[in-house]
């Protein structure tokens, strides 16, 4: 399982989903250690229902079927699917509607679908997910890129309700990949994948959503800011140690 | 138990599964991905197979430098100079290198036999253009390698024929304790065309980079390149050269740092802008709000 992890650490981004099915079959009794600790990049169902699109994951998964936020109903249909209880599944549409805005605001286009389900301590989990093809052909504004693929996964915690706060765990991944293409500069492409977990007890006076949508808001531009500084940086630096920019002036040759 | 057998994969099945993970080795890393597909097999005997059809292919696409045991200098482990299986020739030395490409050294080395060498006429065109190189890369790479192969006509006794050089320029940098790794490779095709006293060049170039203390990020950059210069006697032709080949590499560089100049403020908000679409935090506790935009963006029509 530790080789197995040290490889998913090397093995470039992009190929996470080959790498993990071929680890999946190598390590068939590791299968449930991998899924849980291994994140791939989100898919996606249309719900028929609604016609919108939901995003798959494991939260939302009973058996073959996985529930759609927005219908509440297994695709393909399941009877007696799992479903939350009536009074988490008014949060889960209210969830589902203010991070739809949140979403748009931010990413300008792509999916998000939330889920929520009781847990066993009396408190319960929520797993919102966000989808977004940034490639000039998806939801790319600007059409700079030939590529772009960012998926983020938050789950978070949440703990019972004691004299007025609750105890959050949120634990977020976001997955990317980009790249440009031009004749000047050629292929360009960088892959990545980071996890950062963060703990907060909170007033849950203005409710649980504001809380867990302030962490995620925050975990978010967290995680970006240090994808964008951090890892592009360093990839930056490496680059500039192979071969300094600050070049001797070019010598021409003799006549 | 019948069901498990028959889903359970073949031994070719798993040593494919190991060859890729090898072979998808970031820059100098093979090594660690290496131990870890050794305990993932738990099969000695089938990672041996694996590796050993693994590592010269890293070996060569990833154009690894090795040191020659009499520490003349070091060898470009790539196709132009492959003699045999473990045999790399290094035109400066005229030396071949017999390597170990699972442990990645040189063992030994032996005198290039005359056969296996480009006529003095080549030669004297291949040696003018690694000198010119050879200053090139000690100005530009601080841990860069270069050869200079011939790449068909050797055997030229004169003038008359077109033949080709080809230039490997080799620069990595491994740093596992600051959890970053890179490599900058360089091939320039160079063909002398006789007929029509030109000399072509047409050059790839690959950078890639890896950063991973608490994570995963990896650069992969390709380019190509053309140009070309009239044929001259072996110095001009080999100073001309040069300056062309630094020339496109410079102008390569500076375009990787514009690409990353742009990701903040452009390619990166495609994917996510760093502020939300009206410049302020997302209004989480002004949720009478959220009915009122989503009204809104549905008139719009830019809601889903």
């Amino acid at each position: 399982m530790e080789a197995a992890m040290g490889l998913m650490r090397r093995i470039p981004p992009k190929h996470t989903e080959t790498a993990l099915s071929a680890l999946l079959s190598l390590l068939p009794q590791h299968s449930s250690d991998l899924l849980s600790q291994v994140d791939q990049p989100l898919q996606v169902l249309c719900d028929v229902d609604s016609g919108k699109e939901f995003i798959l994951c494991e939260y939302n998964r009973d058996a073959d079927s996985y529930r759609s936020p927005w219908s509440n109903k297994y695709h393909p249909s399941l009877e007696d699917g799992a479903l939350p209880s009536a009074e988490l599944r008014k949060l889960e549409i209210e969830a589902n509607d203010i991070f739809t805005i949140y979403r748009d605001q931010y990413y300008e286009g792509g999916i998000s679908s939330v889920y929520m389900w009781e847990d066993d301590n009396e408190g319960f989990v929520a797993c919102f997910l966000i989808k977004k093809d940034g490639s000039k052909t998806g939801d790319g504004r600007r059409g700079y890129l030939q590529e772009g693929a960012w998926d983020a996964i938050h789950v978070i915690e949440v703990g019972p309700e004691e004299e007025g706060t609750a105890h959050y765990r949120l634990t977020s991944t976001v997955m990317l990949s980009l790249t440009t293409n031009n004749d000047a500069s050629g292929t360009f492409s960088l892959s990545g994948s980071i996890r950062r977990e963060m703990n907060m007890d909170l007033s849950i006076e203005e409710g649980h959503l504001c809380n867990m949508g302030r962490m995620i808001e925050e975990m978010e531009s967290k995680l970006r800011n240090s994808l964008d500084q951090v890892y592009f940086g360093k990839t930056k630096e490496m680059v500039c140690t192979l071969r300094p920019p600050s070049e001797v002036v070019m010598r021409l040759p003799e006549a | 138990m019948a069901d498990v057998e028959e889903s359970e994969l073949n031994e070719t099945q798993k040593k494919d599964i190991a060859k890729w993970f090898l072979l998808n080795s970031p820059p100098g890393e093979i090594q660690y991905v290496a131990k870890d597909v050794k305990a993932i097999l738990d099969d000695d005997e089938l990672y041996e197979e694996a590796a050993s059809e693994s590592f010269p292919v890293y070996n060569k696409s990833h154009m690894i430098s090795l040191e020659l045991p009499d520490r003349t200098g070091d060898v470009i482990i790539t196709s132009f100079g492959e003699l045999g299986k473990n045999e790399f020739l290094d035109p400066r030395t005229a030396q071949v290198a017999i390597i170990d490409h699972v442990k990645q050294v040189c063992t030994e080395v032996r005198p290039a036999m005359d056969e296996e060498l480009p006529s003095p006429y080549i030669e004297e065109y291949r040696c003018a253009l690694d000198a010119e190189i050879l200053k090139y890369i000690s100005e530009a790479y601080p841990k860069g390698v270069c050869s200079v192969y011939c790449g068909s006509g050797k055997d030229l006794e004169g003038p008359g024929s077109d033949f080709e050089l080809v230039v490997v320029i080799s620069a990595a940098r491994h740093s596992p304790q600051n959890f970053c790794n890179g490599s900058w490779r360089s091939v320039w095709n160079i063909e002398f065309k006789d007929d029509i006293q030109l000399v072509e060049l047409s050059g790839k170039l690959q950078v890639g980079a890896h950063y991973f203390e608490e994570g995963n990020v990896q650069l992969d950059a390709k380019h190509e390149c053309q140009d070309s210069t009239i044929a001259q006697c072996a110095e001009d032709c080999a100073i001309s050269l040069a300056s062309i080949i630094r020339h496109h590499e410079t102008e390569y560089l500076a375009s990787l740092e514009a690409s990353y100049s742009n990701l903040p403020d452009t390619t990166f908000k495609d994917l996510r802008r760093k502020l939300p679409v009206t410049r302020t935090l997302f209004p989480w506790h002004n949720t009478m709000q959220f009915s009122l935009t989503r009204d809104i963006s549905k008139e719009l029509g830019i809601g889903k």
